[in-house]
């Protein structure tokens, strides 16, 4: 006799612990084999576009914290910079140093929240994460000390950072980069071999090369997939020309893979933090801009490496002080696009992983 | 998938928890134990300078919230700009600290606090008495240097975690 059965449908989300935000996935299953996956997006719709479209050109800087929370700073990085493409705005010599500085550093606080969620997806529970929230902490407390905010730090201006660096920053930035490539080395020991995790993420949830070109994913979802791409070399912005690191690849694009990548992009960013360091000329922080600033007729796209991906901003200025269009390219939202491809084929379990090891953050998917 | 290694990963593992057991703890008993925020720190409530400010209006201006609410009078006798009412919505505030780096006479600073939870929304609209600094009430550091220079010594994870016990 043989058992008849049908594919139902099941909702995961929108609250669900591991869905890392209100994000819903309205999955079809065939027993416990994912058939079907359909993403449910703008659960958190804010209307920042719209939003940014009624404020000044200054005033859109603390909504840009507020789209991606963890990794701000990059994304006043990537709004200053097409303001001042927009605006022709030149910045001084100390201040892009400071900026490489806190986006690198940025980049490894929001890499060890996605590694650790990661690993707390798989299985791992809570301890990983904590060790690397212990090692974030202490990124958030220079971010402080220079901004006087942890989460939304609202620090880069256009034409500049708003205020220069304390006496005892360098100090403290000094001591983290001695310590921190010992920690990630304990990273590594605690599961980089751990054969259960090998187990449940290697070859899950695979992006192939060609899907992940297709798609216009980026960041390490990207680089996973074996693609040596990253803006900081294909188009370099600010003075990331001036750096030595290399671009750290996967070569399945799996989940296993993804996590790697972001390991090595933390040991890179170190590198670049070391010659920043020494390199960094002393100066004004700030050209002189206007208070309210009338970029003339014109639109700009500025884009960065965020940690996340390509992360770009889209302004149309029709010279009065306030953006005409505000567009956001968010690298989640478009990396969450290819979600479909990995998962279908695998278990209930799997997307569990497979949704971790994107690396999402709901503030920007939805904005 | 075949069993490889043996646990060989899983002992490696083990052997970093295990040697975590005797490193000191990095966390803090709070309500106890108070560390130093950030000489910068954009913390709760705005403080206000009565004898500078000019009524200029620009912090207001700035504020992408537009929490500020200034009116102003002309006083004929002293030829300037009177202060009618100055009042800042701190529940619709989100401590960008736009409107301390605007105001051109240094009469606006973030407050050096924190711990500003209120019972009732009414209580979060502050007017001119309720701006002024005071003993509780003392301005931060964020873009006036000069004050930043007093203040005590930020307390840093960094110096506290000394890794093995």
């Amino acid at each position: 006799m043989v058992i008849k059965t049908e594919p139902f449908v099941v909702n995961i989300g929108p609250a669900h612990p591991s869905t890392h935000g209100v994000f819903r996935m309205r999955t079809t299953l065939d027993g416990e084999v994912i058939v079907d996956m359909e993403p449910v997006f703008g659960y958190l719709h804010r209307g920042i576009e719209k939003l940014a479209e009624e404020r000044t050109y200054t005033g859109c800087i603390p909504l840009t914290d507020r789209l991606d929370y963890l990794a701000s700073m990059s994304n006043n990085l990537a709004y200053c910079l097409a303001v001042e493409k927009l605006a022709g705005i030149p910045v001084p010599e100390r201040a892009e140093y400071i900026r490489v500085i806190m986006a690198e550093l940025q980049r490894i606080a929001s890499h060890l929240i996605a590694v650790g969620s990661f690993l707390n997806d798989c299985g791992a529970f809570m301890t990983p994460i904590l060790y690397m929230i212990r090692e974030r902490e202490k990124i958030l407390d220079l971010f402080e000390m220079v901004c006087g905010q942890r989460l939304t730090y609202n620090y880069m201006r256009v034409g500049g950072v708003s205020q220069d660096i304390p006496d005892e920053f360098l100090p403290a930035l000094d001591k983290f980069l001695k310590e921190m490539p010992g920690w990630i080395d304990e990273y590594d020991r605690l599961l980089k071999e751990n054969e259960i995790l090998l187990a449940r993420s290697k070859g899950v949830g695979i992006l192939p090369r060609e899907l992940a070109v297709n798609t216009s994913a980026s960041g390490p979802v990207f680089r996973a997939s074996g693609v040596k791409w990253d803006i900081r070399r294909a188009d370099p912005y600010s003075i990331y020309d001036r750096f030595e690191f290399d671009i750290p690849t996967g070569s399945v694009g799996d989940c296993y893979d993804r996590y790697r990548v972001r390991i090595e992009e933390m040991q890179q960013s170190l590198r670049i933090l070391k010659q920043a360091m020494e390199q960094l000329p002393k100066g004004e922080v700030r050209s002189d801009v206007p208070h309210l600033i009338r970029p003339p007729v014109g639109e700009a796209y500025g884009h960065i490496e965020a940690p996340k991906g390509e992360l770009g901003f889209y302004l149309v200025s029709d010279n009065s002080i306030a953006p005409y269009r505000f567009h956001v390219r968010a690298p989640t939202l478009i990396n969450l696009t290819a979600l479909r491809d990995m998962m279908v084929g695998w278990k209930v379990a799997d997307l569990i992983i497979i949704f971790g090891s994107i690396d999402i953050c709901m503030g920007e998917v939805d904005r | 998938m075949k069993f490889e290694r043996y646990g060989i990963g899983i002992a490696k593992g083990l052997s970093v928890t295990i040697r975590h057991l005797l490193r000191r703890p990095v966390t803090t008993q709070y309500p106890e134990q108070r560390l130093n925020t950030s000489r910068r720190i954009r913390g709760n409530e705005l403080i206000w300078d009565r004898e500078k400010c000019t009524g200029c209006a620009t912090c207001a201006k700035t504020c992408p919230q537009g929490v500020i609410h200034i009116v102003t009078s002309v006083s004929i006798e002293e030829n300037k700009y009177k202060v009618e009412k100055f009042e800042v919505d701190t529940g619709y505030c989100i401590f960008c600290g736009l409107c301390v780096e605007a105001c051109p006479y240094e009469a606006l600073f973030m407050g050096y606090a924190y711990e500003r939870a209120r019972y009732r929304r009414g209580e979060l609209v502050l007017a001119e008495e309720g701006l002024l600094a005071s003993d509780e009430r003392k301005p931060s550091g964020y873009a006036h240097p000069e004050i930043a220079a007093t203040l005590p010594k930020q307390t840093l994870l960094l110096d506290k975690d000394r890794g093995k016990r």
